[in-house]
Formats: structure tokens, sequence, C-alpha cells
């Protein structure tokens, strides 16, 4: 099934419009107009420096100092995954998932989700005596306690070793299917993006310059050869041209 | 089959954790166990591959590498310097080395030491050195932090309060006692308000340095989970200073000794400090050596109280001492 036809119906999430931001008088966001239907996996390619995170930060609210205007629209509940894991040495992993949360059954609930990425048991280890793998995962945990409505994720597995990181891309994308948040998953890899999201953006000159629909069924493989044509599009938008795709 | 050189330990230990990151949702770890034990068959036939003198069932030695780190501690580590110097002084005064004038021998010492705590005034002096030194430290330890945290945690306090600290930190304490004495007499109130200084002063330059260097993600991860600020100062903030407010602590306790010492042998008419003045007006080595030693006694049981509270507040940490 398509996703896209499905959300064309339902409200954005999130919505742009003339986005831009800049710093040191150099634009590095130009006007971006975007929306994300709530519950759409979208990722955003682009090379370094292109202004992914600036966007994702924007669309966070985390840009207090910068210069810049356009529309913005985001939802209530937004949790934000980043590179590193960022958990707080001094509190205990299920400490760490419950920051910034209350209610009864917080507790409860934290469990739970450290569960559901695998990490049963491990509720009273220390931050430092994790993988690179499992404190990810623990970050994935305290961002969807939270029940977001979108997910924003700065490079999340940027730090991680490939084998870990194939297996963090089918658990996000399990995490996905089951509590349906929006996603915007920021990343410099053309096939995580492909294997990942059902839509595929590409920011260049700090505008979308493609926006590409990915029609494969999930869970998708990195071998499937139909996914070589949406890479090789992609990489050539990115400015990229390779005969090994 | 069992696994004999620690190489192959820790691959195994590796390949197991490994699989049970694999399997994702809650497994039971009976799953988990069957590929685990597959996967230390396959690392020891590698093993087993390797050209180490081909003969029956022999073992894969390789040489370890010399650790960084310093190594298990040895249980009561820090004793084992003193002892040997106590040892070493003994030795010598048995031995008729020394000049029993200058150093008297540790018996002659211990001997003084019992006889002025039975007749009375070392207790009396013990206590008033305790009183001072532990009012001067409390109310230098309260000053210190309710002035880092001022001064760390607002625009205002840091520029109100942080340059006046560093000014009065510019100023050799001891230096202040002519004036002190003037201003507030030259009873208790004086000693007490100098070894306040001297203790205020590293517990707010650590602390403040503390406060102020927390990691800006975290500040970030702050605002991204929706942290009120007094949530963010009490969550983050005074965990993350809690490290350097330590190491000020540790300065604190030392320095309200130090300043106890200068003190007491300046003003005083009673406490450790004025017991060896006088004792140095009568020549009596083996007195002042009583007091040297129970000052000694003291900070090395307030440094260690620290540490050990510190061990106790920051076992989260992982650090080469552990």
């Amino acid at each position: 099934m398509a996703p896209h036809t499905e959300q064309l119906t339902r409200p954005a999430a999130v919505r742009l419009r003339g986005l831009t931001r800049s710093f040191d008088g150099r634009s590095v966001l130009d006007g971006v107009d975007l929306d994300i239907p709530a519950g759409q996996f979208v990722a955003l390619l682009g090379h370094s420096g292109s202004g992914k995170s600036t966007l994702l930060r924007a669309v966070a609210g985390l840009d207090h100092e910068v210069t810049g205007g356009g529309e913005l629209t985001a939802p209530e509940r937004v949790s934000v995954v980043f590179q590193d894991s960022r958990l707080l040495p001094w509190r205990r992993v299920l400490d760490n998932v419950l920051l910034g949360l209350d209610g009864r059954d917080a507790d409860r609930k934290g469990r739970e989700a450290l569960a559901e990425v695998g990490l049963k048991g491990r509720e009273r280890a220390w931050p430092n005596e994790l993988s690179g793998g499992e404190a990810q995962r623990a970050a994935l945990a305290r961002s969807l306690v939270r029940e977001p409505e979108l997910l924003l994720a700065d490079e999340p597995f940027g730090a991680l070793d490939a084998l870990t990181r194939i297996k963090m891309h089918a658990l996000l994308r399990v995490l996905w299917e089951a509590h349906r948040p929006s996603v915007l998953l920021v990343t410099h890899d053309v096939d995580e993006a492909i294997v990942l999201a059902d839509r595929v953006l590409v920011l260049d000159h700090g505008r979308i310059g493609l926006d590409l629909t990915v029609e494969r069924p999930h869970p998708r493989s990195y071998r499937d050869p139909l996914l070589g044509e949406y890479r090789e599009r992609l990489l050539a938008a990115l400015g990229v041209t390779s005969d090994v795709a | 089959m069992t696994i004999s050189t620690s190489t192959s330990t820790s691959t195994s230990t590796n390949t197991s954790t490994s699989t049970s990151t694999q399997t994702s949702t809650g497994t039971d770890t009976a799953v988990n166990a069957a590929p685990t034990v597959a996967a230390v068959g396959a690392v020891e036939a590698v093993a087993a591959v390797e050209p180490v003198g081909a003969g029956d069932g022999s073992r894969v030695r390789r040489r370890r590498r010399r650790g960084l780190a310093p190594g298990r501690p040895w249980p009561a580590s820090r004793l084992a310097g003193p002892l040997l110097l106590i040892a070493l002084w003994a030795a010598a005064s048995a031995a008729g080395r020394l000049d029993t004038g200058a150093i008297p021998a540790p018996w002659t010492v211990l001997k003084t030491g019992v006889h002025l705590w039975t007749d009375g005034t070392l207790t009396t002096d013990v206590l008033t050195s305790l009183e001072r030194a532990g009012y001067g430290f409390a109310i230098g330890l309260v000053a210190g932090v309710t002035l880092a945290l001022a001064s760390g945690l607002t625009r205002t306090g840091e520029a109100l309060i942080d340059g006046t600290v560093q000014l009065n930190r510019a100023i050799p304490t001891l230096g202040l006692i002519p004036l002190f004495i003037l201003w507030l007499g030259i009873g208790e109130t004086f000693k007490i308000a100098i070894i306040a200084i001297v203790v205020y002063i590293p517990i707010y330059l650590n602390t403040h340095a503390a406060l102020s260097g927390i990691d800006h993600r975290f500040v970030e991860l702050a605002e991204v989970q929706g942290l009120s600020k007094a949530r963010f100062i009490r969550q983050i903030v005074i965990p993350g200073a809690l490290p350097g407010f330590f190491v000020g602590l540790r300065l604190g306790v030392t320095g309200s000794w130090l300043g106890l010492v200068v003190l007491e042998q300046i003003n005083a008419t009673s406490g450790l400090g004025y017991m060896m003045f006088q004792a140095q007006n009568y020549g009596q080595s083996d007195v002042i050596l009583v007091g040297l030693l129970i000052y000694g006694v003291f900070g090395l049981i307030s440094d260690s109280a620290v540490r050990l509270i510190e061990r106790r507040v920051l076992s989260w940490r992982r650090t080469l001492s552990s």
C-alpha cells in the first residue's frame, strides 16, 4: 500500500512556509516549504553543512539566537533523538528515560519503553555500562515514552558501527509501526534513508531540492534491486555520480 | 570444552552481547543461550587454527599487553607510606642516630601524649581546636556553595559575586589577620572568620567552575525534554557540578587545618597551636611533635571522610582509581 495516498487527507503535523535561517550573513535555509502529514516517515538528506541540522533544530525549537523568519507549525509533543545518546551519566538508565516525565504511572511507562527497545533488565544500569547501541536504544526509549506526535532524529545512528546500525534501523521501523509518530530523520546515509523512510527529501542550497516517495513494501532489504533506482536518483540529486549504484 | 585463554573469553563475551541485542523485544535468555554456545565454539575453532606449535589441545598463548591503568588498589594502601615513615623514625631513634633534643623517639612522643591526655590539658586543647576548625569549615562550606550557586546560575549573581571573590582570592587570607583582630577582637570570632575565608574560596572556585562548565548538550536535552528551570537545576546542573564541588571540598578541609595551625600559633590562649607555641618556649620538642601528629591525624581522617562521601555520591563515575 502506498502510504502517501491515505495521508493526503490527514492534517499536516509539520508545516513550513518560507523558512529562512542564516548564520553570520550566510544563508543556510533559503525559504523552505514543507508539509509532513501526521504519521509519515520522512528522511532528510543533504551534504554536511547543507542545513539539515539547522532545519531539524528549527522544528525542534532549539534555535534560540538565530536570524531568520518564515512560518513554522509543529505539534505539541515533539521528541528529539541526537547523534549521541545524551544520557545523563549520573542517572540510571530508567531515570534517564523518565527525565522530565510526570505522572503516577511514569515508572511503568518507562519500564515498558525500555522493554520495547530490548533493554529489559537494564533499568538500574549506569549509562557508562552500556554499549553504544544500547545507549542509543535507551535514548530511543526516552523519546518514545513521551508518546510524541513528531519524532526528530539528527543522525541518530551516525556514531554506531555498521552491524549495530542495521539492527537499529529495524528497531526504529518496528517502533514507528507500533506508535506511528511523524518522523523526520536527518541523515547523510542514502541507504539508511531509502530503507527506512516512505519519503526522502534532499536539501540543496537551502531548499528542498528533491522530494521522493519510496514505494517499496517493508521490511526493505539493502539488496533490493528496485531500491537501486531510488539510490541513483538521490545520489544524482546530491551531486554524486557513481557507477557502483 | 573450556575456554582457556583470556583472549577467547573476551571474544565470547562480545559475541553473547551482540546476540542478545539482536533479539529486540523481551526474549527469553534460554533462546539466546544456544547461538552463544555455537559462537563460542566457532571462536575456539578459529583460535585453534592459529599456528602455535601444532599439538594436541595446545593452548593459544598470546602475550598480554601491559596495562596502563595503575592496577588493583591495595587494601588500606593509604596507610602504607605513613607507617613506613614511622618505622624509619623508630629505627633511627633506636640506633641512636637522632638528636633526642631535636627529634625525640616515637615512644617518647607517645609517652608525652599519654601524659598530656591524662592530665587533661590535651583534651581541652584538642576540643578547642576542633571547635574552631568545625565552625570555620561549616560557615565556609555554606558560604562557598551559596555564592557559587548564586554566581553560577544567575547573570546578576555572576556580575556581583565572581569578580569580588576573585579579588578576595588575590589577597592572602592570612594577611587579613591584623585587620580582623581590629574589627572582631582577639577572641574566637576572628579565628573562625579567617578559617571560613580559607575554606570558602576553594569550594566557591571549584563549584562555580563546574556549574558554569555544564555540557551544552545537556542544556539542549533539558529543553527538548521540557524541563522546568527548577528541575533543570536540580536534575542536571547540580549533579553535573558535584565532581567539581568535591574537589573544592577536599581543598577546603585541608585549608581549615592549615588556617588553624597559623591562627593558634599567633593569637591564642588555648588549642593545639597554643600548646605547641608554649612547648617551643620551653624547648619541649616532644610536645610539638604530639601536636603535629594530632593535626596530621585529623587532616587524614577528615580527608578520608570526604573521599568516602565522594565515592558514595559519585558512584556513577568510572575513573582510574576504581
